[in-house]
């Protein structure tokens, strides 16, 4: 094969690229390190959803709807006691404001029993974090209009919100991988006519195509399904511009000793592609995906802000708090956007940090 | 440069119609139409409905549909929105006259405050300004901009500083015309802050990594080996070129004028366009959602357009053959 461009003497950069001191050029990066944690413990949350919230996802105390959230104290009748709970007892039944009844404190208990569950679908179980004897109630975030856990439902819209990101920034990384690294290994008509598409999915405000294709979904489909189509369509949407990039980079590798050595040895196009072009475009890859991955989540939330996204999920809960009277007189519900803001704030810091740890270019300053 | 222009302008044509074509495709094959839910009333018989849909042309397939919009476009006839029982065209003017004002402020608050910043946190990289300017750029660009504008709805009305939501008063039709001026002025000041604001993180961050790489060049160093002062080489030497990038993201963001607030729109009760194109995907207004994507993507494409054309005035390594 002829080489059509003079060889470049630039190496492109070899594949271990000191992953040790990445990692420690990423811990020293504070804001990073912190970011990480979030998002870890926010996984966590979601993941033992069932166990860390006081109450089970079905609850409801159909007597305290727009409750708030409940105060957390340490001091009874001027003594020092372990962190307890008033009971709440409805003040004013017009203006749903309800005060504390200083009585009888309730201790907040260490896993204690409460509602029933099956975790994962498997194991059975009561056992919950923290929670309070009845009838004092463990609200830490407030009720909603039907009285239902505002934290509770929080970890597990939590389930909903984070599995999007991921699963819909998994798919988009591995269709944009693929169609960049074919699109770029073998260039010509190919090439040309993946890149044709790419451009008509960009030219495309990509916030309408949203819109207008998550409002085809039908109404009847069940939330599991619904869920699974909105993570098709975020990445539908997605792979496009990550393609683009994939494919400049696979260009300008193509050429290169290695990849011409695998060539010779009489490999398969896509063992070459999968296996020698693109990990070399890995810590590129890493970078744009904990700075892409923010952007689901935010397109999800928007979406089912309006209602045309994925009922209970962070964004739908939020909705709750649209109508202004509600909002002004029962703020708490602006929980589920300070767990979106603080999501995205942790990728985006975390994406901050890992480009300065893998960007050949900040190394050396 | 002018047939580099009309190239362009051409090569938009093909996008145009495979935007409408996808949209129009996507609605039609949707469940259910505008008057779907008509239906539910009982005042209005199947008969009628079905005459109606008739009498539109919505009876037949989608394709069909799509080349007579596309004739009446061709004519510049965008058609009737079901649900506000006037013309669509007449309707996105109006509209899009609130939504331009709107972007149009915030654009200019949020370029006027990031240059600045942006020059401030590079000149003084890794000192603590620098560090706090990067901690609420990152906070900027996290925040959902629906989330801000609940936010600040909920600071409005415990201050009762700015009118919650809306573009007038209820009184605007007897205020003076300086009065009305005022008002909407007044009623500005909350979603340019959403919008503004947010947008200033993106950009300040972007400039003060130009501005970094700028500064490390050599012809940098040579205006500060030549004696000039600080100022003039910040400003002059590498301020100058540390903007070019910037050109491209503002034709992106003039693309975006008519399309990028939406959910902001919605949140605040503005009557632009974007809040226009939500309520009309809701409903269904088959013809106000076409006539909106297709200004739409108009605007996008014009944008990018001036984004080029602006930075190969600017710089001139850039040439278009």
């Amino acid at each position: 094969m002829v080489s059509p461009t003079p060889k470049r003497r630039q190496e492109p950069r070899p594949v271990v690229r000191g992953w040790r001191r990445s990692l420690t050029v990423l811990c020293r990066h504070r804001l990073a390190a912190a970011g990480a944690v979030i998002i870890m413990l926010l996984y966590a949350s979601a993941l033992f959803a069932d166990p860390v919230a006081p109450y089970g996802p079905a609850f409801d105390d159909k007597e305290k709807f727009y409750h708030p959230p409940v105060y957390i104290r340490v001091m009874h009748e001027g003594r020092l006691q372990r962190p307890f709970v008033y009971n709440y007892v409805l003040a004013d039944p017009g203006t749903r404001a309800y005060a504390e009844d200083r009585a009888r404190p309730y201790p907040i208990r260490v896993l204690v029993r409460g509602d029933a569950y099956r975790y994962l679908g498997l194991i059975p179980s009561n056992l919950h974090l923290l929670g309070v004897d009845q009838p004092a109630r463990l609200f830490l975030l407030g009720t909603d209009q039907f009285g239902r856990d505002a934290f509770t439902l929080l970890l597990f819209g939590g389930r909903i919100s984070l599995t999007i990101g991921l699963v819909g920034e998994a798919i988009t990384t591995v269709l944009g991988m693929l169609v960049g690294g074919i699109a770029g290994y073998y260039g010509g008509m190919l090439d040309n006519i993946l890149m044709r598409v790419v451009e008509l999915l960009q030219g495309f405000p990509s916030f309408y195509l949203f819109l207008f294709l998550s409002a085809i979904i039908p109404a009847g489909v069940s939330s599991g399904m619904r869920m699974m189509m909105i993570i098709a369509i975020l990445s539908l949407i997605g792979w496009a511009g990550f393609a683009r990039i994939i494919r400049g980079m696979v260009l300008s590798l193509r050429e290169v000793e290695f990849v011409q050595a695998a060539r010779a040895l009489g490999l398969g196009d896509l063992r070459i592609i999968w296996r020698h072009v693109l990990p070399n475009t890995y810590s590129y890859i890493i970078v744009v995906i904990s700075l892409t991955l923010p952007g689901y989540i935010l397109g999800e939330s928007g979406l089912s802000f309006f209602g045309l996204g994925v009922q209970d999920s962070w964004g739908n809960m939020l909705a709750k708090a649209q109508d202004l009277t509600v909002l002004t007189q029962y703020p708490w519900l602006l929980a589920p956007g300070v767990f979106i803001l603080l999501t995205v704030l942790a990728f985006n810091t975390l994406g901050d940090g890992l480009r300065d740890a893998l960007d050949p270019r900040a190394q050396s300053s | 440069m002018l047939r580099y222009v009309l190239r362009r302008l051409l090569q938009m044509v093909p996008v145009l119609l495979w935007m409408t074509m996808i949209t129009f495709m996507v609605m039609q094959l949707a469940p259910g139409d505008y008057f779907t839910n008509l239906q539910l009333n009982p005042q209005i018989s199947r008969e009628t409905l079905d005459r109606i849909r008739h009498t539109l042309g919505l009876d037949q397939p989608w394709y069909i549909q799509y080349v007579q919009w596309l004739w009446s476009i061709v004519r510049l006839d965008f058609g009737f929105s079901f649900a506000w029982q006037v013309p669509v065209a007449w309707l996105l003017g109006s509209r899009m006259v609130n939504t331009l004002l709107l972007s149009l402020t915030s654009m200019t608050a949020a370029w006027m405050l990031a240059i600045p910043l942006g020059i401030y946190a590079a000149t003084r990289q890794y000192r603590p300004g620098d560090h706090l300017l990067t901690v609420l750029a990152l906070i900027g660009i996290s925040v959902p901009g629906f989330f801000a504008a609940l936010l600040l709805l909920y600071v409005a009305f415990y201050t009762g500083w700015l009118p919650i939501g809306g573009m007038t008063s209820p009184n605007f039709d007897l205020l003076s015309p300086l009065g009305r001026v005022l008002d909407v002025t007044h009623h500005l000041v909350l979603p340019t802050i959403v919008l503004g604001v947010l947008s200033v993180a993106g950009l300040m961050r972007q400039l003060r990594g130009n501005m970094l790489d700028v500064l490390r060049q050599d012809y940098v160093r040579m205006a500060r080996a030549k004696g000039l002062a600080e100022r003039a080489v910040i400003y002059k030497h590498a301020l100058r070129n540390a903007l070019n990038p910037l050109v491209t993201i503002f034709g992106y963001e003039l693309g975006g004028l008519l399309s990028g607030a939406a959910l902001v729109e919605g949140v605040i009760g503005w009557p632009g366009l974007g809040q226009l194109t939500l309520e009309a995907v809701l409903k269904k207004d088959l013809y106000l959602i076409m006539g909106s994507v297709l200004m739409g993507g108009f605007m996008l494409q014009m944008g990018n357009l001036a984004g080029d054309i602006m930075l190969a005035y600017l710089d001139p390594r850039i040439r278009y053959e």
